[in-house]
């Protein structure tokens, strides 16, 4: 099988430890990750101020996806999110489709529809499939407990996701997490949104939305917050000691990303899925792995 | 409120921005407001609210609110509305006039700035791809000439003087 990988700004620069165990796992499921080191911003982060430049930005990339054929497959939930709904709005809107085609034609691109957008934990379980997962698994991981964090772009808007998953009623994140033998916990802030979206409009908002389910996970006493997205991180590893002292309450939830528990579970060791990275050690999970 | 500082127009202003068109759909029953994970947290934030005023046509105290911002984009309102407003994509198409009628928080320029001069939030330059490459990881490059290309001759003008980072 082979992917386009779409890495965006975030995951290549700060998020490493996600990309190198995204690409030793999915190697190991035998899936060829094609990258195109031009391929940059999806143009999210322009949405809110200009929505049309925002649109030329994702029709970029998935031009330069379509030139390829292959299925585009964002770490990143924003990515994700941006790209399907970009390529959405371009396959039913043929005014839009024009307005952006003038836009593209000096960069020497055009979009042609029906560019498929998966991110790579729908990518794992839908076109990869838990059977196969299963057949890889060496190292259950039976004696963990894992919190799935789904975030919201990997299943809102549902009406751009192609019958994916109820996103009131996801599944999909906590099946990933079970094949490999471990329990995936249900929680009551299990849908939450991390806050990464007002962190710059307000930090001490975004502190306080990621902080309900830091606070609850703090509690439950997991091996692990399991996150399939930078800015999810960002939220709940890289400000997990920012938001303890807002809040004034004892914070420590360790936070790794679904490839390095799918690498784990595949026989692959804590140093080759870029564990040293993580900032909040998963100290039980690790001790395991010495 | 006087009727004579409403702009009855606005809603069709809203309407006629890619994704504002279910503000006319919207019968503010709230359920945007229940589901919304920033209101929980800060009731002063309420989209219903706000969809409300915009429909009234209390057209500058939706554009300068610094309320409006504040928006995570986590969708969940869309996906609760009976109505099918998109109520995430209509604080949107009101984030974007906003943004023309110059309401916009600073941070806006700038990424656009950033865009403009690297084509990438996180600047990539022969450190990181050092980096990547100690980990066995493909280098991955800047094209600002395709978003110098898009954005316009303007975003990627020099910061203006005075204007911090």
């Amino acid at each position: 099988m082979r992917a386009l990988m779409f890495l965006g700004c975030t995951v290549p620069v700060r998020n490493l430890n996600y990309e190198l165990s995204a690409r030793k796992v999915a190697a190991a499921l035998g899936v060829e990750l094609v990258d195109l080191a031009e391929m940059g911003c999806c143009g999210y982060p322009l949405k809110a101020f200009d929505q049309e430049a925002a649109l030329v930005l994702a029709a970029r990339a998935l031009a330069q996806a379509g030139r390829t054929g292959l299925t585009v497959v964002p770490l990143c939930s924003s990515c994700a999110g941006t790209l399907n709904e970009a390529a959405h709005h371009l396959d039913h809107d043929p005014a839009a489709l024009a307005q952006v085609q003038e836009k593209l034609k000096p960069l020497g691109l055009t979009y042609r529809p029906g560019v498929r957008v998966r991110h790579l934990a729908r990518y794992l379980l839908e076109e990869v499939g838990l059977e196969a997962i299963a057949g890889k698994i060496v190292r259950p991981l039976s004696e963990f407990t894992f919190a799935p964090h789904y975030g919201c772009h990997l299943l809102n808007p549902s009406r751009v996701m192609e019958g994916f998953a109820d996103p009131e009623n996801p599944t999909s994140l906590a099946r990933l997490i079970e094949v490999t033998g471990a329990k995936a916990l249900d929680y009551r802030y299990l849908k939450q949104c991390c806050g990464g979206g007002v962190l710059g409009a307000d930090e001490d908002l975004a502190g306080r939305m990621a902080g309900s389910k830091l606070l609850e996970l703090t509690e439950a006493r997991v091996a692990a917050m399991v996150v399939i997205c930078p800015f999810c991180n960002v939220m709940y590893e890289g400000q997990q000691k920012a938001v303890a002292k807002k809040l004034g309450a004892e914070i420590k939830v360790p936070v790794v990303y679904l490839t390095q528990v799918l690498g784990l579970a595949m026989g692959m060791s804590p140093d080759e899925l870029g564990f040293k990275l993580n900032r909040v050690k998963p100290k039980e999970l690790l001790a395991a792995f010495k | 409120m006087r009727l004579n500082d409403c702009d009855p127009g606005f809603k069709q202003e809203i309407a006629r921005e890619p994704g504002g068109q279910g503000i006319q759909a919207c019968f503010a029953c709230a359920a945007c407001t229940a589901r919304c994970p920033v209101g929980e947290l800060k009731p002063e934030y309420d989209p219903r609210r706000l969809l409300r005023l915009a429909v009234l046509g209390r057209r500058e105290e939706v554009l300068a609110s610094p309320l409006i911002w504040l928006c995570c984009s986590c969708q969940s309102c869309s996906e609760v509305c009976p109505q099918d407003v998109r109520c995430s994509d209509v604080l949107t198409a009101i984030k974007n006039l906003a943004a023309r009628a110059g309401y916009a928080p600073p941070s806006g320029q700038a990424m656009a700035r950033q865009l403009a001069a690297h084509g990438r939030l996180l600047t990539v330059g022969e450190f990181e791809n050092e980096k990547r490459a100690e980990l066995g990881l493909p280098p991955v490059s800047e094209e600002p000439a395709d978003y110098q290309a898009i954005l316009g001759a303007e975003a990627a003008a020099p910061r203006p003087a005075g204007e911090g980072a």
